[in-house]
């Protein structure tokens, strides 16, 4: 086969692979007073997919999900959200417009609203200022959140104040405000941490469940977690990938057994 | 009209010297002070340049005693007599004591201001050959200004014997200001005068081109106005310089005021209202060490601010650990209610400065180093001022090193990063909090003495200071020292540089309008901390 | 459609505290122009001024607690916009002197032809009209407060950076308008009113009219105030004073929210400023001290931030206790009273004081309803926190 043609081939094979993204990160990199956090990091998420993201401590994680959602600019490289939008361009807002939704590592509601008030707040609706001021909640909008306390298993406390929920409610209240948001894609940062291990199962569940209609992202340690997910794992490593493929195969991998798992 | 003045004088100096320098040999000093006995300006007049002419070695006593008001005449005997301090009379031309008691129509010698004129102008002469360089530099000065053509020869002569190279400068820059305006000067001469003149470069200079009479010849003209032209611009470049230098002036007052706010602020994320108090309280200390030192020990008084460095810096150190471990420390994690209360402290501590030393401003006096001024060039250097901005890049380098080699900069550094983890390390952290919020407050205690030198020590000293410290924090990035250094000397500069175009209160406004949009552009300052930290 | 604004925006307090001024705005003038001077109800007309005085800072506090207390933003330049909005009534209340000046300048205010002043600025045309002056009051410090909360939102200037800056605009402003080529009467600022839509602003039915006026527009500031907190805006808004940079990621432009609720905040302190200088009789720059802001803010403290009727309330109380202090022989003590209160509100009583009272009675009734809970069956499984 002659040169061009393999080029040509190769080209092919990446445009396509790049019409079958939801995300696409490509080379970034971004440095922090000289320390790189990200380095040339490139990966893609499929439209619909689970992913796992691993990692040690340092390795970028959450620096990669501050950069998909827009709090942090890369010095260097593209992301592109659904084949049309470089996210590097744009601030939280216009990302989570676009329907980017992320749930953070620490739980963050609104602890002096209520669990119904904090859904509402998330739902998707007109989001400008005026809009806001005379705007009504209407049957519709009550029904949806009241689905989706009964997904997250929180409607016997819907009218408390969220600052009193316990960790794992506040990191469930947190997922179903992602779910209000309707997203297309949802990040989600280490989602089980502090939570025991029938949480953690049901937390595993929830997740499941929320992916069969959006695209999911997990940062998490904890392996029985991603084991439990059984979904593609990506392991990260000094901010850029290191071994992709099933939670078997980046076990089995020599590098990510050094520097992550231990022998 | 002050040059109008001087031609008058120039006039008068002429008739003089007509009178005078015509029979300048036969006139004795004893003949020369009869002048004075008439009661009349003229003969006084003429009395004063006899008296330069006569050469005599009594002439500046004479003449310095004239200006005083200490030169007296009695009408009947004819005498003159100068009155020394004590009251005692001496004969001004022999300078025995005069015997007898004192005439009764004694009386002084009176002057109106076309004598004083001539006066200043034969001090200037006389002293132009004076043994101590300094009085020759002056008197040539002096007569660049009067342009006194009586003072011709004796600039002459003060010109051939000069040794110190100032003087004879100064020298010829008076003999070019004379031979400009003295009419009949061949051409050659008015260039090679002209020529001095724009090598002296100065505002004086500049007036006195701007004097040259227009019917000049136009190689003259010509070369006045080049001169004019590149004076002007070199005063321009004085000017830079010189607002240069108020800047870097007001940058050091500034980085003295936002030093300690840069720890309280910057590395404790605490904001103290009451910081421009703390400088307060440091210029009141060195108040009270100053009327303790003028009522014992007067001898002290120079080292007044050595001694009130020290115990300015403790006093306002100890106010600030008082105030973190009674107010502060309650309020960590809460930046507006800091505010609030450490505002409410402020009125406290001004209200309590009122009451004990009253409203109005206290006197603080410069120890001797401080006061006075040289001549830089273009510009006049005040120590003071001189002296601050040593003062201020000391007290930063002091402190740099402070926080880079000793343990407690190392601890209070660990405790700002990471306050659980320094605590786990067996890091006493509320001692640290404690000790650096007292560090902030005693070093704006010493920036209140150095304050304390140039501007008025009153209850509201601080309040004048707490806006533009904090807009220099904001300004050069929070937690960063260096963006502190760098920020008070920006602003101070550009401040300096704004007044002269929109007067100091639009440039001040300016400025404010300046930082709010620079905070568009950075909004974390000129040295911005980067990476999680900032999120923390 | 406005209905139900209303049934939402009337908690029990707001109710309580609309009733009591509807009452005070119709007794204090009755009081004091219909019940004769001998009567020990008589109440004399420096009072209503003074009262009046209170309520335009009550009108403050609410517009200060609405960005502090529900959204977070501790702004130091409030009274900019309060003596922005003196400053037009005042230039209003100039023009109408006329020929009435010491000058008898029809067109000119007399320190403008003391000045030697040969024309009006154009910054004065329009203010003889009382319409126009009314369209300055709201227009100015709303504008002023857009363009800069703009800018500062824009960039996400937040917390004490905001507050510095705030102060650094009054700062520069009180600046300005010290100077006379200003041209707003440099630090005498605008006095000698004589009347105000034909009446005489001495006139005691005037000041009891105008006394009124503030009670009413006192009580629409905190309708309106209530309207938009307990609106989703409202809502909005809170969430942004707790976790700002997660409202940004739900896809809210937090900036827009700011930006209106200040500028909103900024025009009710203007209409607060221009009620304030027909009752005080003068408006200088002072009104513009750095100072000023930070005293109105905490009078917002003391109420109890985040409940609007506290820091009217607030505002009154403390405003009653200067008067009371500031005229006794406790005057010197005065300003270490004031500065102890700062500290005392902040360490002792974070809620203030309406902030306390809603607290107490939302655990008393917490504990009353859990008692009564555990009668009926026990509380429902929750998932156990496992910190």
């Amino acid at each position: 086969m002659k040169i061009q043609e393999r080029l040509a081939q190769a080209e092919d094979r990446a445009k396509e692979a790049f019409e079958r993204t939801l995300l696409y990160i490509e080379g970034v990199t971004v440095s922090f007073d000289g320390f790189r956090a990200l380095n040339n990091l490139s990966f893609a998420i499929e439209p619909g997919e689970m992913r796992a993201i691993i990692g040690p401590n340092g390795a970028g994680k959450t620096t990669m999900m501050d950069v998909v959602t827009g709090k942090t600019r890369p010095d260097k490289g593209a992301v592109i959200f659904d084949k049309l939008h470089d996210l590097a361009r744009l601030d939280e807002t216009e990302i989570a417009e676009l329907g980017i939704g992320r749930k953070f590592q620490k739980p963050t509601v609104f602890d002096s609203h209520t669990v119904y008030d904090n859904l509402e707040l998330a739902l998707k609706a007109d989001r400008r200022a005026r809009a806001t001021l005379w705007t009504r909640e209407t049957a519709d909008e009550r029904r949806r959140i009241e689905e989706i306390l009964q997904i997250i298993r929180l409607t016997a406390v819907q009218n408390r104040l969220a600052g009193g929920l316990s960790h794992g409610q506040k990191q469930w209240l947190e997922i179903g405000m992602l779910l209000a948001q309707d997203p297309k894609l949802l990040l989600v940062d280490e989602p089980v941490a502090g939570m025991t291990d029938v949480e953690t199962q049901q937390t595993a569940e929830l997740l499941k469940q929320i992916n069969r209609e959006h695209t999911v992202v997990v940062v998490e340690h904890d392996m029985t977690f991603v084991r439990e997910l059984g979904v593609k794992v990506t392991c990260l490593h000094e901010g850029s990938v290191l071994a992709e493929g099933t939670i078997d195969e980046v076990s089995a991998n020599e590098r990510v057994v050094e520097v992550y798992l231990g022998r | 009209m002050r040059f109008g003045r001087a031609c008058l004088v120039a006039l008068a100096l002429a008739f003089g010297l007509a009178l005078g320098v015509a029979n300048a040999q036969a006139v004795s000093l004893d003949d020369a002070i009869t002048h004075f006995t008439a009661d009349d300006f003229d003969e006084t007049l003429i009395g004063v340049n006899e008296v330069v002419a006569s050469g005599s070695s009594r002439a500046e006593t004479i003449i310095g005693a004239l200006q005083n008001g200490q030169l007296m005449f009695s009408a009947e005997k004819k005498a003159v007599y100068i009155q020394d301090a004590a009251g005692q009379l001496v004969d001004a031309a022999t300078g025995q004591p005069a015997g007898g008691p004192p005439p009764d129509d004694l009386d002084s010698v009176h002057l109106n201001n076309r004598l004083r004129g001539a006066i200043d102008a034969a001090m200037g002469q006389l002293t132009l050959l004076s043994r101590d360089p300094e009085r020759r530099y002056q008197a040539a000065q002096a007569v660049f200004k009067s342009r006194a053509a009586t003072a011709l020869p004796t600039l002459e002569k003060a010109i051939a014997q000069e040794t110190d190279g100032r003087v004879k400068v100064a020298l010829e820059q008076a003999r070019a200001a004379i031979l400009l305006t003295t009419p009949g000067t061949s051409e050659a001469d008015k260039l090679k005068a002209i020529a001095t003149v724009r090598d002296r470069g100065d505002q004086d200079a500049l007036g006195l081109l701007a004097d040259i009479p227009a019917h000049e010849t136009p190689v003259v003209a010509k070369a006045a106005s080049d001169a004019i032209a590149a004076i002007q611009t070199r005063l321009a470049e004085w000017d830079a310089v010189q607002n240069l230098w108020y800047g870097l002036s007001l940058g050091s007052v500034l980085l003295l005021a936002a030093i300690g706010l840069a720890i309280t602020f910057g590395v404790m994320g605490v904001i103290n209202m009451a910081h421009g108090e703390m400088v307060m309280l440091g210029a009141y200390v060195t108040y009270v060490v100053q009327e303790i030192i003028r009522n014992n020990a007067p001898a002290l008084f120079d080292y007044s601010l050595a001694i009130a460095i020290p115990l300015a810096f403790v006093f306002a150190g100890c106010v600030g650990i008082l105030i973190e471990r009674c107010i502060i420390r309650f309020l960590y994690g809460r930046p507006l209610e800091t505010l609030l209360a450490t505002w409410g402290l402020s009125l406290i501590l001004q209200q309590a400065v009122r009451t004990v030393f009253g409203p109005n401003n206290r006197e603080v006096g410069n120890p001797s180093f401080m006061s006075g001024a040289f001549d830089l060039g273009g510009i006049t250097v005040t120590y003071n001022r001189l002296w601050i901005i040593c003062f201020a890049l000391a007290v930063f380098v002091a402190l740099l090193g402070l926080l880079r080699y000793t343990r407690f900069g190392l601890e209070m550094r660990a405790v700002t990063q990471n306050r659980a983890m320094a605590a786990s390390m067996g890091i006493r952290t509320s001692r640290v909090d404690a000790l650096t919020f007292g560090l902030g407050s005693a070093i704006a205690g010493i920036a209140g003495v150095a304050l304390s030198q140039i501007d008025n020590v009153s209850p509201n000293l601080g309040q004048s200071y707490i806006i533009d410290s904090f807009m220099v924090v904001v300004f050069g990035g929070v937690g960063n020292l260096w963006g502190t250094f760098v920020g008070s000397f920006v602003l101070g500069v550009a401040n300096k540089f704004l007044e002269p175009f929109a007067g100091a209160v639009l440039g001040k406004i300016a400025i404010l309008i300046l930082i709010i949009l620079f905070i568009q552009k950075r909004p974390r300052g000129l040295f911005a901390l980067k990476g999680r930290a900032v999120e923390a | 459609m406005s209905s139900h604004i209303l049934i939402r925006s009337l908690d029990r307090s707001a109710t309580v505290f609309l009733i009591t001024v509807a009452v005070i705005a119709i007794a204090v003038p009755v009081l004091n122009l219909a019940v004769p001077q001998s009567s020990d109800f008589h109440i004399p007309t420096y009072l209503v001024a003074l009262f009046g005085k209170y309520l335009c800072y009550a009108i403050l506090a609410l517009s200060i607690d609405l960005i502090w207390g529900y959204c977070g933003i501790l702004s130091l330049g409030q009274s900019a916009f309060f003596a922005l909005g003196g400053y037009a009534m005042g230039m209003y209340l100039m023009r109408q002197i006329g020929t009435r000046g010491v000058y008898a300048n029809p067109i000119l205010p007399d320190f403008m032809v003391f000045l030697n002043w040969k024309e009006l600025p154009y910054s004065w045309y329009g203010f003889q009209h009382f319409p126009y002056a009314a369209l300055m009051v709201v227009l100015v410090p709303g504008v002023l407060a857009f363009v800069f909360g703009w800018l500062a939102f824009r960039s996400r200037v937040t917390g004490v950076y905001l507050s510095i800056i705030t102060q650094a605009l009054t700062y520069a402003l009180m600046l300005g308008f010290f100077r006379n080529n200003f041209g707003f009467g440099g630090n005498n600022g605008l006095t000698d009113f004589k009347d105000i839509l034909g009446f005489n602003v001495e006139a005691e039915t005037t000041r009891a009219a105008l006394f009124s006026i503030t009670c009413v527009a006192l009580m629409l500031g905190l309708l309106v105030c209530r309207a938009v907190v307990t609106s989703k805006f409202g809502k909005v808004l809170i969430a942004i004073r707790d976790a700002e940079a997660r409202v940004r990621f739900l896809g809210y432009r937090v900036e827009s929210y700011k930006v209106l609720v200040f500028t909103l905040s900024a025009c009710m302190a203007g209409i607060a400023g221009a009620l304030y200088v027909p009752q005080i009789g003068i408006i200088n720059p002072s009104e513009f001290a750095p100072g000023n802001s930070i005293e109105a803010v905490i009078w917002v403290a003391v109420g109890g931030r985040g409940t609007l009727v506290g820091a009217a309330v607030g505002a009154i109380l403390a405003n009653y206790a200067k008067t009371y202090f500031t005229s006794g022989v406790l005057a010197p003590y005065w300003l270490f009273m004031l500065g102890g209160l700062f500290i005392g509100v902040t360490l002792l009583l974070p809620r203030g004081i309406i902030g306390s009272l809603h607290h107490w009675t939302a655990l008393r009734r917490a504990r009353i309803s859990a008692a009564a809970e555990e009668g009926v069956a026990a509380p429902p499984p929750e998932p156990q926190p496992a910190e």
